[in-house]
């Protein structure tokens, strides 16, 4: 069905946006008592429209506004107007800027690391009580330590990434490495190849998909992280953006940092899947 | 008496169990030797050690006693000097089938250019004819070519000896017999020494010189060192209508099916010098 009709999906998500849109439309429209009937219950409408009065701004907004609202950012994304008036994309260059380094970092510690744990049995068993115990532990735990050693909220916020997209890459790794299939390092062995000639052309790519695996674990772990990391630092970054906009109670803005954050979000993964189909093999 | 150019004495191998301090071995009290320029193949039941033996002469496994000695020097660890061709293909499936090959041509010359290697390994693919398909990832080649594959990195390093652990084993017959005269021509050509593992009689007649036969394990044991009287080249079309071929094939049939299980060792049996065999010719026996 779906092979020969190719547009169908996309139709249909068209629908079920467009559906979402209306319900929300529905939901949100102030106008909305009168749909209801003469029916209504008197006591009920001035209810409503006592809320809708009070609410002033907090009320929900429709998707009007935020579409209007999301134009805005888009026309203007890199405006700076003080501390705490940033354009949405200076705010999300920042979050982005800060996952990259953690992120990075974290990389360059974890793929050496677990290809040494996934080489030696030995050194597998005597760290693997410490990744066990350190594993589970949720990374904003380390914010308040980090914040008192380290003593700069940016940095901490760049370790609190670090750590959270450590334990996947190196878990998946050093399992990688460790099940690199015994034939292809018994013709390495046959060939007398060098240990470093064949750590990088028999035992990387061999592992080379479990790794990228891990890695794109860790992104969306760290995109996820984030957002919470920079609520608790604050200055600036998305998720201080979110925050603040609470603060300012403009709902408008966050479902538009919202939106933004699960594109960026998709937009990282989409980018770990591409590479990873790059290097992917198949038996 | 002039020593073989491969010579095993003595070798055995135990697995360590759970719970056992001495388990049985595998096989134990094996000697035999190979000339240069010979093609052995081992004949014996699945399970009776013939991959383990394979993988001590290739260096990838240790013997718990015993020695291989090869061009007069102990075999210890891998070495360029035996291309391994193994029972699974072993290609690594991210290379195309030149770079698998090429990889080989590489670490056996380090020194030379990537043109060089290159070439080389384009050579040994075309002597398996896969000229046409050196740039496929081994998923998109069939089992046989993937084998030949195999054949032309083993034979591509150019080693003293070549060893071979049931290579066709995976195959249909009609691709397996024309593997095999490819394999046949190569080997004609080169003189190379081969030490090959079969479970298929014929195979072994139209390959072998000299037919080693294992007994079943554990505690296998090398029968009997069977003579293949048929000059090389052999040629699998007119193979069987030669004398020897039937009194030959019925002696490597009744070993597997009957003797293997139950291999009882006459009183001048040595396993030091397991006595050779030439079914179906008496006459060159004697001379
Ligand atoms: N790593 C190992 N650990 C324990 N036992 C092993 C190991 N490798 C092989 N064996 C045992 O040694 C015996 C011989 O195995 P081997 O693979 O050499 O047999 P084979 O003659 O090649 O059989 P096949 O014809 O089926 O390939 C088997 O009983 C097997 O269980
Ligand atoms: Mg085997």
């Amino acid at each position: 069905m779906t092979r020969n009709k190719p547009w169908l999906a996309p139709l249909l998500s068209a629908l079920f946006f467009a559906l979402f849109v209306g319900v929300w439309y529905l939901a949100t429209s102030t106008t909305a008592a009168p749909v209801a009937g003469p029916a209504v219950d008197p006591e009920y409408a001035a209810l409503l429209g006592a809320e809708a009065a009070t609410g002033g701004q907090s009320a929900m907004p429709g998707p009007g506004e935020v579409a209007a609202k999301i134009w805005e950012h888009v026309t203007d994304p890199f405006y700076d107007r003080g501390t705490n008036d940033k354009g949405l994309g200076i705010q999300i260059g920042y979050s982005i800027a800060r996952v990259l380094a953690g992120y990075l970092l974290a990389a360059l510690v974890a793929i050496p690391l677990g290809f040494l744990i996934g080489m030696s049995p030995l050194v597998y068993k005597a760290l693997d009580p410490f990744i066990q115990i350190l594993k589970p532990i949720s990374p904003l735990a380390w914010m308040p330590l980090a914040l008192y050693t380290i003593k700069d909220s940016g940095i901490s916020a760049i370790f609190v990434i670090f750590i959270c997209s450590l334990w996947p890459m190196l878990v998946n790794t050093a399992f990688g490495v460790a099940s690199v299939r015994r034939e292809w390092l018994n013709v390495a062995r046959t060939l007398e190849v060098k240990p470093i000639r064949r750590a990088f052309l028999v035992i990387l790519p061999a592992a080379a998909p479990t790794i990228l695996t891990g890695m794109r674990i860790s992104i969306g772990i760290a995109w996820l992280v984030i957002v919470a990391a920079e609520m608790l630092v604050g200055g600036t970054g998305i998720g201080y953006f979110v925050w603040n906009e609470w603060n300012n109670l403009s709902i408008t803005n966050i479902i538009t940092a919202i939106l933004l954050i699960g594109l960026v979000g998709m937009l990282l993964d989409h980018l770990l899947a591409w590479v990873a189909r790059a290097i992917s093999w198949r038996e | 008496m002039t020593q073989p150019f491969l010579k095993i004495e003595g070798l055995k191998r135990q697995f360590p169990q759970a719970g056992q301090p001495d388990p049985d071995p595998v096989f134990e009290d094996v000697h035999f030797g190979i000339e240069r320029g010979q093609f052995v193949c081992v004949l014996g039941h699945s399970g009776c050690g013939k991959t383990t033996i394979l993988n001590i002469l290739a260096g990838l496994d240790e013997a718990t006693a015993g020695h291989v000695i090869m061009d007069g020097r102990e075999v210890r660890g891998p070495s360029l000097d035996r291309g391994v061709v193994f029972q699974s293909h072993a290609l690594m499936p991210w290379l195309s089938a030149l770079k698998n090959v090429e990889f080989a041509v590489r670490s056996r010359h380090p020194e030379w250019t990537r043109e060089q290697a290159r070439a080389h390994a384009v050579k040994y693919l075309e002597m398996v004819h896969l000229g046409h398909a050196i740039d496929k990832k081994p998923a998109e080649l069939s089992g046989g070519m993937k084998q030949r594959v195999g054949i032309a990195r083993a034979f591509s390093i150019e080693p003293k000896m070549l060893l071979l652990d049931e290579p066709f084993g995976a195959l249909d017959a009609l691709t397996r017999g024309s593997i095999q005269s490819e394999l046949i021509g190569i080997v004609e050509a080169t003189k190379q020494t081969v030490f090959m593992i079969t479970h298929d009689v014929d195979e072994a007649i139209l390959l072998a010189d000299r037919i080693v036969l294992m007994t079943n394990g554990p505690r296998a044991k090398i029968a009997e060192i069977v003579v293949n009287p048929m000059p090389r080249p052999r040629d699998r079309e007119t193979l069987h209508q030669q004398p020897e071929f039937y009194p030959l094939r019925n002696h490597l049939v009744d070993f597997l099916v009957k003797r293997s299980r139950a291999f009882a060792p006459g009183a001048d049996w040595d396993p030091k010098n397991p006595p050779l065999v030439y079914p179906g010719a008496p006459a060159r026996a004697a001379a």
